[in-house]
């Protein structure tokens, strides 16, 4: 508001989220510095297209948050469609070829359905809550819709197969669901059928190589040269880093390929060797201070459809770099889901500046009061 | 301007009962789930910290190991040096290639690759392959070595594509007088399964370090291997060199210097020809082991580099006996190279030089007549020394007592086993009555000392014992043999012989070479050396099968022969031992020879020359021949049906003696 008061900038850029902004070029900024290491002190092919990449992709979240969130609730059923549509898509065109398909090329670029789907099934479920009036909150009517809407795409996602982005898509929209004020014993008697369903779908639902990934995980020293190596590798780069790291460009296990995947999901890694525990606080900082923007962006939101679309895709962010992180230090099996700004990788940088967006969307205009039922 | 808006605009509290109450869910929730990540990105704050502070040491070492590769280098090995500092096994910088099987991803691919790239051949391909198929882990498996720097770098080049192949520069061991070593010497070779297990020295599986197998290589293992040097590189993942970090260079092991000659040791192994045989030539005033020549033998470079599987095939199959050391695993009855000595025994036991006895073609011992090889009329102990008469050896060992004689045997050297550094000698037998009770329970008879007098029955020789016997007789002093150098010259001890009897058997040997004796063409073709010998035959059939010359090989009697020079102040003292040579007359030439080139080296030389001519070429040109001629026949087996090898004949004739 200040900088909307000062002549010289003008308004549409001065309006902008600068602070936010800096702590997104500081977070993308390490990662392409790290990416330079990763590439043996290069920016190709790792660090220079990864700030393209980001720069393009800020300039999408910028133009996303030019709508107002009431836009995007007019749209969330359609976009719903269409990304449902791709899935389809993807799995038909993968029937057709012979194999598991999970990108769609559009020439330009080439398109993740399944990444897309994580920001939407929170904008749906989102959307279907807003709607839902107050009094049937604990009604069944208030369960089986949000169910059949994550149901879609989570079985296509899962045909592809892709556990982790599956389970991602599911945990998204029933976050939604939980903020939203379902009753709480449904979560806890779901969390409780989960325990007792996991082992089963750990042994007839999961493909061998998945299997492979959470027994390693459970004891990744059982196989070091196999399964075990990319998280006892990781675990070597990080512990030897130590406080302050090797230094920039001195990481060996890195550079002398020891560290599987440094450029991409096991970017932390390749930081935490070079950079040490310091570079890890302050990558962790840096996560902290854009989730606690996106809770307070939820708070401060003055319709319900914005609190929860906020909260959720702050959450949905959260999902990415949790998971990254606890694979990384040998918490949890190696899925392949990469670490937010910092891995090189496009189908994600778009997800999750997707995400940023909309939530850009909802900080500038989060509203009136108990909008939720004047739209 | 629009959060203006917010808190000062509180509408319609009725309808939003149920909404305030949601929204205070959500805000309660929200609160909840920021509450989680919040507890979550502390742990993985918390986990971080453990794993880089409490942890950093362990990881940190586990870096190191990833990163750095110590690799041992072999050390170069001690020489073996002669008496004169001369080399008889060296090493030669070459450059090799080897295959670490634990490495190999493809086996087949990587041997064919190989084989392309080093021109093997099939039978090298083969060797390797069941090498590697019998190694385990990383014990190496040598493809090749000794190769030129341009196949060196084809292979280097191309190590991206060749996991668990290993070219290298490096040192392979080098025997310059080859074949004619390699009983003494030994070979090298890479440390097999069990050789590693006992004590698992990572420096046995480094590629190109090689210990002694056999003979003295294999007996002073301890003094030649030296010390490794190491080098500390860094590595990729997938060990590809990056930078070398440290070197540390090897101790090279220490020579040993033995008391051989291999000059001399190398003319008497190529001066044994085409025959199967031995020559011990010892230092009379030392009794250090100048020669211990034995033939045919391996040549112990191609056994260092491996050996293919026809080479060894075509040592196995040969009635020669290439791998076994005759001069001290040969075992043969003395013949009459015992009489000298048992005249000696005679002399000490009070018989007089001058005592004569009548061989009339034979003689009467107890109740019975025993024959002589010839008619020889009233004998001495000199004429019975140079003509080799043995009706005196019947007549006296019968008056003396063969105890005794056997006794006196003994101390110069006959069935001993001499301290030598070498895996294994065979020491034979001295025939005695209180030896045959205790054997064979059986009672000591007449003809029992009748056959032991003249080195015949149950007595049995090796040659080094026989030269030996043949120094302590020409000294009187007990000489030891060794293979060592000596720091300072050994000062023997005296038999207690009189200089009188030793005097006149030294003649009488002289005798035997320079005068009326059996011997005459052992003249040593020089103008002031005298040689004394003694010459011997050892029947290896009844007569029955033959005459001992005009037969099958196999069934041809052995020729000996001992001599030492000059007769009247012995220098050296040799023993020569053809096998199935037909006859003493195969081996004196090779003694004369031999000692001929002690003393003119020119004039032996020129009499080698020619006769290699006749052979087919030196040691080495033959066995390359034999071989290829081998694998030949193997190959293309002759319609006729496989000619019989057993036919070596000596060229020179054979000539009459006991």
């Amino acid at each position: 508001m200040n900088a909307r008061s000062n002549g010289i900038v003008p308004a549409p850029i001065a309006e902008l989220p600068w602070k936010l902004m800096l702590l997104l070029f500081c977070l993308a900024g390490f990662g392409a510095v790290v990416l330079y290491s990763a590439a043996g002190g290069s920016l190709l092919p790792w660090a220079a297209p990864h700030l393209l990449r980001f720069t393009v992709a800020l300039g999408l979240a910028i133009g996303i948050s030019r709508f107002s969130p009431d836009f995007w609730k007019k749209m969330t059923f359609p976009i719903y469609g269409a990304v449902l549509a791709m899935l389809i898509l993807v799995e038909l065109l993968g029937q057709i070829g012979g194999g598991s398909q999970r990108w769609l090329n559009l020439g330009v670029i080439t398109l993740q359905p399944s990444e897309l789907m994580k920001p939407t099934i929170v904008l749906t479920v989102a959307l279907f809550f807003d709607r839902l009036p107050a009094s049937k909150l604990h009604s069944f009517d208030a369960i089986w819709p949000p169910l059949v809407l994550m149901g879609f795409p989570s079985a296509l996602v899962l045909l592809q197969p892709d556990l982790g982005t599956t389970i991602t898509i599911v945990a998204g929209g029933v976050v939604v669901a939980f903020m939203a004020g379902l009753p709480m014993r449904l979560f806890v008697g779901a969390g409780a059928a989960l325990a007792v369903l996991a082992p089963l779908a750990f042994f007839f639902g999961l493909q061998p190589y998945q299997q492979r990934r959470v027994t390693t995980f459970m004891d990744p020293s059982a196989d070091p040269l196999g399964a075990g190596y990319h998280v006892n590798q990781s675990a070597i780069a990080i512990g030897s880093g130590g406080l302050w790291g090797k230094g920039f460009l001195d990481g060996t296990q890195s550079h002398l390929n020891y560290l599987p995947e440094g450029h991409t999901d096991f970017v932390f890694a390749t930081m935490a060797e070079e950079w040490g525990l310091v570079g890890g606080i302050a990558i962790l900082i840096g996560f902290a201070l854009l989730f606690s923007w996106g809770f307070r962006v939820a708070l401060r939101s003055n319709t319900r459809y914005g609190k929860l679309v906020a909260a959720g895709l702050t959450t949905t962010i959260f999902f990415y770099v949790s998971i990254n992180l606890m694979m990384v230090m040998g918490l949890a099996p190696v899925v392949g889901i990469p670490l937010p700004f910092l891995s090189h990788g496009g189908s994600s940088m778009l997800t999750i500046m997707i995400c940023i967006g909309l939530i850009m969307s909802i900080d500038r205009k989060p509203g009136r009061r108990g909008g939720a039922f004047s739209s | 301007m629009i959060r203006f808006r917010r808190g000062n605009k509180r509408s319609k509290p009725a309808r939003t009962v149920s909404g305030a109450q949601q929204e205070f869910t959500f805000t309660r929730r929200a609160l909840f789930v920021g509450g989680v990540q919040g507890a979550l990105g502390l742990a993985l704050a918390g986990r971080m910290a453990y794993i880089s502070l409490a942890e950093n040491e362990r990881y940190k070492l586990l870096s190191e190991s990833n990163r750095v590769n110590l690799t041992l280098l072999p050390p170069r090995r001690g020489w073996f040096i002669d008496r004169y500092g001369k080399p008889i096994a060296d090493n030669r910088a070459d450059f090799r290639v080897d295959i670490i099987p634990e490495r190999v991803t493809d086996k087949q691919a990587t041997v064919r690759e190989l084989a392309s790239l080093l021109d093997l051949s099939d039978e090298d391909v083969t060797r390797i392959t069941k090498e590697l198929d019998e190694k385990s882990g990383f014990q190496p498996v040598q493809v090749a070595s000794g190769l030129d720097w341009e196949r060196y770098a084809a292979v280097s080049v191309r190590l991206p594509d060749l996991p668990g192949v290993s070219p290298r520069q490096g040192f392979s061991r080098r025997y310059p007088a080859g074949a004619a070593v390699g009983h003494l010497i030994g070979y090298v070779g890479t440390a097999n399964k069990e050789e590693y297990d006992k004590n698992k020295d990572p420096l046995l599986i480094t590629p190109g370090f090689k210990i002694g197998k056999d003979g003295l290589e294999s007996a002073f293992e301890d003094s030649l291997k030296g010390k490794p040097g190491a080098k500390r590189v860094e590595v990729t993942a997938t060990g590809k060199i990056v930078q070398e970090l440290t070197t540390r260079s090897d101790i090279p092991g220490k020579p040993v210097q033995l008391a051989l000659d291999v000059d001399l040791h190398h003319y008497a192994a190529r001066r044994l020809g085409r025959e199967s045989g031995s020559v011990v030539v010892i230092d009379c005033q030392t009794g250090g082991i100048l020669t211990l020549a034995s033939m045919p033998s391996f040549d112990p470079n191609s056994f260092s580099d491996g050996i293919g599987v026809s080479e060894y095939a075509w040592l196995q199959q040969d009635d020669h006996v290439p791998l076994r050391n005759k001069a001290l695993k040969g075992l043969y009855p003395p013949g009459s190279t015992v009489k000298p000595m048992h005249a000696m025994a005679f002399l000490q036991e009070g018989v007089k030089p001058t005592d004569a006895i009548i061989c009339g073609g034979g003689r009467r011992i107890g109740n019975r007549f025993f024959n002589c090889w010839g008619n020889h009329g009233r004998t001495d102990m000199a004429r019975g020394i140079y003509q080799s008469c043995d009706s005196y050896f019947y007549h006296f060992a019968q008056e003396v007592g063969f105890e005794k004689v056997a006794a006196f045997a003994h101390r110069l050297g006959m069935g001993a086993e001499f301290p030598l550094p070498v895996t294994s000698q065979f020491y034979g037998t001295v025939p005695s009555p209180s030896w045959k009770q205790e054997k064979y329970g059986e009672p000591w008879r007449t003809y029992d000392t009748v056959n032991a007098s003249i080195g015949q029955g149950y007595y049995l020789a090796n040659p080094l014992q026989l030269a030996v016997m043949c120094a302590r007789l020409a000294t009187g002093k007990n000489l030891m043999p060794h293979l060592i150098m000596d720091q300072e010259p050994p000062k023997p001890e005296s038999l207690g012989f009189k200089d009188e009897h030793i005097a006149y058997v030294r003649s009488a040997m002289k005798d035997v070479v320079n005068g009326p004796g059996t011997a005459g063409r052992a003249r040593l073709p020089l103008d002031n050396v005298l040689l004394a010998g003694k010459t011997g035959t050892a029947q290896v059939v009844s007569l029955s099968v033959g005459d001992g010359k005009n037969t099958r090989w196999k069934y041809r009697d052995h020729g000996l022969f001992i001599c030492f020079a000059p007769y009247d102040n012995p220098r050296y003292a040799c023993a020569a031992v053809i096998e199935h040579g037909g006859g003493s007359g195969a081996a004196y030439p090779v003694a004369r020879d031999v000692l001929t080139y002690l003393y003119d080296k020119r004039k032996a030389m020129d009499s080698l020359l020619a006769l290699e001519k006749q052979w087919g070429g030196d040691i080495q040109q033959r066995m390359a021949s034999d071989l290829a001629l081998f694998r030949a026949r193997r190959d293309n087996p002759a319609p006729d049906g496989p000619t019989s090898d057993g036919d070596t004949a000596s060229s020179q004739p054979a000539e009459q003696t006991t």
